[in-house]
């Protein structure tokens, strides 16, 4: 039998505990069972150490005419609390790391998506190529892999509700592995520091989250249906919805004021100044280039936004630029 | 009384016999050779570093007092928070135990005139004053954003903060360092005195070794690690620059190789002073001493191999995080050993209940949660979660501030006689005591939770699920600030207006105490020749137990 069999057999409780908050991810039960273990193997430790210490304190209080004892060392007692918390933490580190193991290996027909991280979002590229930003639907008890990177600084993909966290390092490729087990909304955070943005309001470490919808099969694929295409909407709502959905807003206002990049308001037909002194007139080829290469041709005193690339169908681009067309 | 006036201040050489706080004059502290007046130089501004950096913490807590803003931007917080921790680390936790006290005690207790290199001691505290001053002037600019950790690239490429001015701080202040340790090395080996063996040597020595070791060959990675990146900051050379080749991972190995050592210079000279207060206030000799000593070199030891715990999620390979978290698991081996002997030691004992015992206590209390919370985060598995969470945020606290910040206020209250020459209130220092410890509990317990539950670090704002737990915290950062405002009263009227402090205040047969207080000039009236264990309370008369 495994070591770490209880672990895989613990069972889920229906909500969250008093330490944790709930799972919803299949290693999670197993996860709160050893960390309860440990929580409570601290407590007994700890009882012990300071009960004998606060006992020994009252109990050899200072009292006139009584001498403390002459010390007289024990090899023996040496040893033992020497060799008895070694084999304890064998284990402890055995279990904890064949759990660990266990967990960080993807089965062979999980799903497969991409994660990028930038200042200060998070999105995501499904299997068959779609894209979407800050929300991240996926069907439930189905194995999932994250293939995750970063464009800018070090972040790290922490999910709460599933006990997982890995860093995305730029220039390298990290994984997380695991299967949703619960329907409902995931919280997101970078747990890696990344800044904040200079100007109030333009986000920051603090704000760089995500969802993760965990939904049925029928949903999921509904869901894809609907990101792949248009559905019933005109290009600039669709349009809209991709800006919103691709977090586009965290720089870019809509109501005139700079953020971390220029403001979308008026911004088609806008004359633009660059940072190497030229001018240039903002049409449909000069969005597309800021959009698929944003550090091309980058407007004066935004120099420092380090915009990532963005990678769109030219079906959503056309969106995007008949929306932008419509901010005014 | 030995402490008299020394007649011979001015242009006759001082009297040996008289305090060595006797001569006056701003020349006669600047330019001592003295251990004991560089020591109190260092105290000094290692406790104004302290101040600065609790004013900086009380900011924080306070901003977190409500989800959204509270009183000031993302941006300024995130230099807050980033000041916070490089002046608690590099201006006030390091030099704290080993360069303040450390110097002051280490001769005292080796029963000799000085450490070994007088004019290098005094270049050392040179060396961190001129540190400090590029930490101010990087302050002055505006500060760091990048917390104490300048992880690359954001340190190297996207911070538009003063970072090189305070990495410069860091990397001179490391000589600083290093020269301690060097310095501390020489005078353990050479200048004991007569009679006194490596089995007779004072705990709290046998801590400023292993402590001095860690300095001397951990300090120079730092160093490298710091110019590496002044260079990729200022030459762009790419050596953490993915897009030239480089690899960001490879700072955090670098950063950590020293900052994880560094820990256990911070620690084990805290564990030091605490073997010295359980031995005076139980009048017995620890129990287990030589395993005691020897787990202060195994800590030593360790802190080396263990840096990978830091990467836990950063995406090394699977079998190094392995090797790391087995690694990890070793240090609680020696952290126990070191807990048990002191319980060991109170047993039989005759245990006074005075402000620097209760320090003792209280880092026993408080250590042995920061160390069982280790055991979690050293679980491979239970790390993912908590992981760059506030639960490191309150384990590391527990660790620094519990143990090193504990015990140092402690070793301040036991040897403040010996340094000033005058008592303190007991019944302020009490009342200090409990409010400290209380606050220190509030503030950090809170914390342990907020992390389980999913509460990323360093984060200027948060969902509104945690607003109860952040303010708890805040509340407990108050009356801990409280607490340590009414210890500085303490202080200061004991400076003031405090009784004359006698010989032996609190009965102890160490060498340190059969000297006048305060400490004269050549720490001795009369050459010492060391006879018995400092710790050999069954072999003293009663006049030597007596409380004067």
């Amino acid at each position: 039998m495994l070591l770490f069999q209880p672990l895989l057999d613990a069972k889920e409780p229906a909500s969250d505990t008093a330490q944790l908050p709930v799972i919803m991810s299949s290693s999670g039960a197993g996860y709160d069972a050893l960390y309860y273990f440990i929580y409570w193997f601290s407590v007994v430790f700890f009882v012990g150490i300071v009960g004998a210490m606060l006992y020994f304190v009252w109990k050899y209080r200072r009292q006139k005419g009584v001498k403390a004892a002459p010390t007289k060392d024990s090899t023996k007692l040496e040893l033992t609390w020497t060799i008895i918390p070694f084999f304890m933490i064998i284990v402890m580190f055995h279990v904890s790391f064949d759990f660990y193991i266990h967990n960080a290996v993807a089965s062979e027909n999980a799903l497969e998506v991409r994660v990028r991280g930038q200042r200060w979002n998070w999105s995501f590229q499904y299997p068959n190529g779609e894209g979407e930003g800050s929300v991240l639907y996926l069907p439930v008890n189905k194995p999932v892999k994250l293939v995750m990177s970063s464009s800018d600084v070090l972040h790290s993909f922490f999910i709460p509700a599933f006990r997982l966290k890995k860093d995305t390092v730029p220039g390298m490729y990290s994984q997380l592995a695991f299967t949703p087990t619960r329907e409902g909304e995931a919280q997101v955070f970078c747990a890696e520091y990344c800044g904040a943005g200079e100007k109030p309001g333009s986000g920051g470490h603090y704000s760089m989250g995500a969802i993760i919808k965990v939904v049925s099969q029928a949903e999921y694929d509904k869901h894809m249906q609907e990101i792949s295409g248009p559905g019933d909407k005109k290009p600039d709502e669709w349009g809209k919805e991709l800006v919103q959905k691709s977090g586009c807003y965290t720089c870019h206002s809509v109501d005139g004021s700079a953020g971390t990049g220029p403001t979308y308001k008026g911004i088609f037909g806008r004359k633009e100044n660059l940072s190497d002194g030229s001018s240039v007139d903002v049409d449909e080829n000069y969005l597309r280039e800021s959009i698929l290469r944003p550090n091309a041709k980058v407007v004066k005193g935004f120099e420092n936004g380090n915009m990532p690339p963005f990678v769109f169908t030219d079906a959503k681009l056309d969106a995007i630029l008949a929306y932008l067309k419509t901010v005014k | 009384m030995a402490t008299v006036a020394s007649p011979h201040s001015g242009t006759a050489a001082p009297d040996p016999h008289a305090s060595y706080l006797a001569q006056k004059g701003l020349a006669s502290w600047l330019f001592t050779l003295d251990h004991k007046r560089i020591g109190v130089m260092y105290l000094v501004a290692v406790l104004v570093s302290f101040l600065l950096g609790g004013i900086m913490a009380i900011l924080v807590r306070l901003e977190l007092l409500t989800p959204g803003r509270t009183i000031m931007d993302a941006t300024t917080y995130n230099h807050v928070f980033s000041l916070h921790g490089v002046i608690m680390v590099f201006l006030f936790i390091i030099p704290s135990i080993p360069a303040a006290m450390g110097n002051i005690m280490l001769p005292v207790q080796l029963g000799t005139i000085d450490v070994a290199f007088p004019k290098l001691n005094l270049a050392s505290f040179y060396i961190y004053c001129f540190g400090a001053c590029f930490g101010l002037y990087s302050m002055i600019h505006g500060g760091v954003d990048t917390g104490w950790t300048f992880y690359t690239p954001y340190s190297s490429k996207f911070s538009n903060s003063a970072v090189i001015p305070m990495i410069g701080a860091a990397f001179i202040m490391g000589f600083s360092s290093i020269l301690t340790g060097v310095n501390f090395i020489a005078t353990v080996h050479k200048m004991r005195a007569k009679g006194l063996t490596w089995r007779r040597l004072p705990l709290f020595c046998w801590a400023l070794y292993a402590t001095s070791i860690i300095q001397v060959l951990a300090t120079p990675v730092l160093a490298i690690t710091l110019l590496l990146l002044i260079f990729e900051r200022v030459l762009h050379l790419g050596i953490f620059d993915p897009s030239m080749g480089g690899d960001p991972v490879l700072f955090e190995h670098f950063f950590w190789f020293y900052s994880h050592p560094a820990v256990y210079i911070m620690i084990v000279p805290a564990m030091g002073v605490v073997s010295e207060i359980i031995c005076t206030f139980s009048r017995r000799a620890p129990f287990g001493y030589f395993f005691i000593a020897m787990s202060s070199l195994g800590l030593a030891l360790l802190g080396f191999l263990v840096w990978g715990h830091h990467l836990f999620v950063a995406g090394m390979s699977e079998y190094s995080t392995m090797v790391f978290s087995a690694l990890t698991f070793l240090v609680g081996i020696p952290s126990g050993v070191k807990i048990f002997n002191w319980i060991a030691t109170l047993y039989k004992g005759s245990i006074d209940l005075r402000s620097p015992m209760l320090y003792g206590l209280g880092f026993i209390f408080l250590f042995t949660i920061g160390g069982l919370t280790g055991l979690f985060l050293a679980m491979l598995a239970v790390d993912v979660h908590l992981h760059d969470t506030y639960f490191v945020v309150a384990h590391f606290h527990y660790v620094m501030v519990g143990g090193t910040v504990i015990a140092f206020v402690g070793g301040l209250h036991y040897w403040w006689p010996k340094f000033t020459g005058k008592m303190y209130d007991e019944g302020k220092a009490r009342i200090a005591f409990v409010l400290v410890f209380i606050g220190f509990n509030v503030t950090f317990m809170s914390q342990f939770i907020l992390g389980s539950r999913g509460m990323p670090r360093r984060y200027y704002d948060y969902l509104p699920e945690f607003t109860t737990l952040h303010q708890v915290s805040t509340v407990g950062s108050w009356i801990l600030g409280v607490g340590f405002i009414v210890m500085l009263v303490m202080f200061i009227e004991s400076l003031a207006s405090g009784k004359k402090a006698t010989n032996n205040p609190w009965g102890s047969v160490a060498l340190e105490w059969k000297t006048p207080s305060p400490l004269p000039l050549h720490n001795f009236l009369k050459v010492p020749v060391v006879t018995k264990g400092p710790y050999d309370y069954h072999l003293a008369t009663e006049e030597e137990l007596s409380e004067d």
